[in-house]
C-alpha cells in the first residue's frame, strides 16, 4: 500500500491534488474560525449551493466550472450582503436567495443532458481531477482570501467578538460584514474543489468548531483550526489515492473524529477553561 | 494618587492627541435636537459639561439615553442645533472617547481571553494583522491590574461572570487612555455588589485621572455619590442640573406632565408616580411610573 502510494505520488494529478489540498486547508482553516464565531453555517451552505448553479450555468455556455462556482457564490454573497445585514433577517434572506439559486441550478442541469458526471464532481468533490490550470486559479483565490483576511483581521475580530463596542470605536461594522461575505464566497469556491458543495461544512465549520474546544487563545485557535483542516484534507487525499473510496468521505470522517476527540477526549483542557463562570 | 482633577499625565504625551485646554468644556450641547425620521428623540437640548465631571443620564427606557451617547460618538447626526465634544464636532472613532456597553454575555465558547478583549481597545479598530508592541502589552497589563482582572485575564471571556466581563470592558475602554468615558447602562443585570464595584471603578477613574464620564442608567441610586450633574430625558423633554435641582417633585412632574413625587429615603431616591399609567412613556408604558406606584429611579 505504501509502495502504491509512493508510485502514485509520482503522477502529476496526485501532486496537483496535494498542492490544491494544502491551499484549500489553509484558507478553510483561517476562514472557519470566523464562520463559527459569526454563526454563518447557513450562509456557507447557501454560497456553496448557488455556486453549484453558477458552475452549471458556466458549463452550459462553455466556460470553466471553477470560475462559474466563484461567480455563483460571489453573486450570492452580494445578495445576502445587500438584503440581510441584520442578524435577525439574515437567515431568512439566506434561505430566500439559496432557494431561488438552486431553482436555477435545476434548470441548467435539465438544459445540459451530459452534465451528470460533472454535477457529481461539484456536489461531492473531485480534487484528483484538478488540472494545472485549475491549480493556478486556486492559488489566486487562496492569495486573495489570505491577503484579504490579513488586511481586515483586527477590525473583523473586533466586530465579531464585540460588535457594539467595535461600532462605538469607529470600526465600519457594516462594511466589514460585506467584505467578509465576499471573502467567504471565495473560500467556499476554493473548498468546494475538495469536498464538494454538499460537504462544504466539513472544511468551513468543523476546523473552527474543533479549535474552539482546544484553546481560548485566539492565535492558537487559528493554528489549531488550520491544523485540523490540513490533517483532514491531506489525510483524505492520501487515503483516497490508495483506496476506491472518494476523498470527501475520508475528509469528513477525519474532521469528525478530530471534533469528537476535542469535544470528549480532552477533559483536561475543558477543565482548564472553566474558571469562575456565573 | 492624583488630586489635580482637570489635567492628565497618565500617558506619555501623544502629539496626535493634544491635551484639551482646561477651560474648554468636555461637551457642549446647544439647542441640539435628535430625530429618527419624524420621531423626535429629544429637542433643543442645551447643556455644558466641564472636563472631569461625572454626568448621569437618566430616564425611562426608550427615552433617548443611548441616542445621546450615539450622538457623542458621531454615530447619530443631529437634526438641528450643535454639539461639541472635546473641542470639536463628534467624529466616529475618536480615540479620546472610551465606551463601556451594557453587559451582554459573550458567546460561551468563543476562543478569546480577557487580555485579548482589552488589547482590542488599543488596536482593534486598525486595519491589518498586527502584534502589540512591548509597550502596548505593558499597557494591557496595567489596565488589567487597574480593574483587578489579573486573576482571570487568561480565561475564556464567555465563561466569566457578568461583573468580571464588565471589569474587562472598563479596562478595554480605559487602556486607550481616553479623556471621555461613555457608559451605556453598565450596571444592567449585575447584582448589587458588582454594581457598586463597577461604579467605583468608573467614578474613581474620573476622580483620579480627571476624566469626564457620561453614565447612562435607569437607576440613579448607585451613582448618587459620584454624579456631579444629571440630565433626565423623557418624551422628548429634558432637565439638566445638579441631582438636587433635577430630582425634585416639581421638576419631575413638569417633565412627565403629571403629578410625580420624589422621595428621599435613607440616602436613596425613590420616584413615585400617580399609578394611572396613562399618558406617560409611549415606548414602555410599564416602566415609569409603575402601576404599583413606586419606581426606583
Amino acid at each position: 500500500m505504501i509502495a502504491d502510494l509512493a508510485h502514485l505520488l509520482g503522477y502529476e494529478f496526485a501532486q496537483n491534488a496535494l498542492m490544491a489540498g494544502v491551499l484549500v486547508a489553509v484558507v478553510a482553516g483561517l476562514v472557519s474560525r470566523f464562520v463559527v464565531a459569526r454563526n454563518m453555517s447557513f450562509a456557507v451552505h447557501a454560497l456553496a449551493e448557488v455556486g453549484f448553479t453558477g458552475s452549471a450555468g458556466f458549463i452550459l455556455i462553455g466556460l470553466s466550472p471553477v470560475l462559474g462556482l466563484l461567480f455563483g457564490s460571489l453573486l450570492t454573497a452580494v445578495f445576502i450582503g445587500a438584503l440581510g445585514l441584520r442578524i435577525r433577517e439574515r437567515d431568512a434572506v439566506v434561505g430566500v436567495v439559496m432557494a431561488f439559486g438552486l431553482g436555477l441550478g435545476v434548470l441548467f442541469i435539465t438544459l445540459y443532458p451530459r452534465y451528470a458526471s460533472e454535477a457529481f464532481n461539484i456536489l461531492f468533490g473531485a480534487i484528483t481531477a484538478v488540472s494545472h490550470g485549475d491549480l493556478i486559479l486556486m492559488v489566486a483565490m487562496a492569495a486573495v482570501t489570505i491577503v484579504g483576511l490579513g488586511i481586515m483581521y483586527r477590525p473583523l475580530t473586533f466586530a465579531t467578538v464585540d460588535p457594539v463596542v467595535a461600532e462605538a470605536r469607529g470600526v465600519p461594522v457594516r462594511l466589514i460584514s460585506i467584505l467578509f461575505l465576499l471573502l467567504l464566497a471565495t473560500a467556499v469556491a476554493e473548498a468546494v474543489q475538495v469536498v464538494g458543495v454538499l460537504l462544504i461544512l466539513t472544511l468551513l465549520i468543523t476546523p473552527g468548531a474543533t479549535a474552539e474546544r482546544l484553546t481560548a487563545h485566539p492565535g492558537l485557535a487559528t493554528v489549531a483550526s488550520v491544523g485540523v483542516a490540513l490533517v483532514s484534507t491531506l489525510g483524505g487525499i492520501l487515503l483516497a489515492l490508495v483506496t476506491a473510496v472518494p476523498v470527501s468521505f475520508y475528509v469528513t470522517t477525519i474532521a469528525f473524529v478530530c471534533y469528537l476527540s476535542a469535544r470528549f477526549g480532552l477533559p483536561a483542557i475543558e477543565r482548564s477553561r472553566g474558571v469562575t463562570g456565573s | 494618587m492624583r488630586t489635580n482633577g482637570h489635567s492628565r499625565s497618565a500617558a506619555p504625551a501623544d502629539p496626535a492627541r493634544p491635551a484639551l485646554p482646561a477651560e474648554e468644556p468636555a461637551m457642549c450641547f446647544d439647542r441640539a435636537t435628535l430625530a429618527y425620521g419624524d420621531r423626535v428623540v429629544w429637542s433643543e437640548l442645551s447643556m455644558t459639561v466641564p472636563q472631569g465631571e461625572f454626568l448621569a443620564v437618566l430616564g425611562p427606557n426608550g427615552s433617548g439615553k443611548t441616542s445621546l451617547l450615539r450622538a457623542l460618538l458621531g454615530l447619530a447626526p443631529l437634526a438641528s442645533g450643535s454639539l461639541d465634544v472635546l473641542g470639536g464636532p463628534p467624529r466616529r472613532g475618536n480615540p479620546d472617547i472610551g465606551y463601556v456597553p451594557q453587559h451582554a454575555g459573550f458567546d460561551r465558547d468563543v476562543p478569546f481571553r480577557g487580555r485579548d478583549l482589552v488589547a482590542l481597545g488599543i488596536d482593534g479598530h486598525r486595519w491589518g494583522f498586527g502584534r502589540l508592541s512591548r509597550a502596548d502589552r505593558a499597557r494591557v497589563e496595567s489596565a488589567l491590574e487597574d480593574v483587578a482582572a489579573g486573576p482571570y485575564a487568561d480565561a475564556p471571556i464567555g465563561r466569566l461572570s457578568g461583573g468580571e466581563q464588565q471589569r474587562l470592558r472598563i479596562a478595554q475602554a480605559l487602556v486607550g487612555n481616553p479623556k471621555l468615558l461613555l457608559c451605556d447602562e453598565p450596571l444592567a443585570s449585575l447584582d448589587m455588589r458588582y454594581q457598586q464595584e463597577i461604579t467605583e471603578l468608573i467614578g474613581g477613574w474620573s476622580r483620579d485621572k480627571g476624566g469626564t464620564v457620561v453614565f447612562v442608567t435607569h437607576d440613579v441610586n448607585p451613582v448618587l455619590g459620584y454624579a456631579d450633574r444629571v440630565v433626565f430625558v423623557v418624551n422628548g423633554r429634558w432637565a439638566a442640573g445638579s441631582t438636587d435641582d433635577v430630582l425634585t417633585s416639581e421638576t419631575m412632574s413638569g417633565l412627565y406632565d403629571a403629578p410625580v413625587e420624589v422621595l428621599r429615603v435613607r440616602g436613596r431616591i425613590v420616584v413615585v408616580g400617580e399609578g394611572s399609567g396613562a399618558g406617560f412613556d409611549i415606548d414602555e408604558p410599564h416602566h415609569f411610573p409603575e402601576p404599583t406606584g413606586v419606581h426606583h429611579l
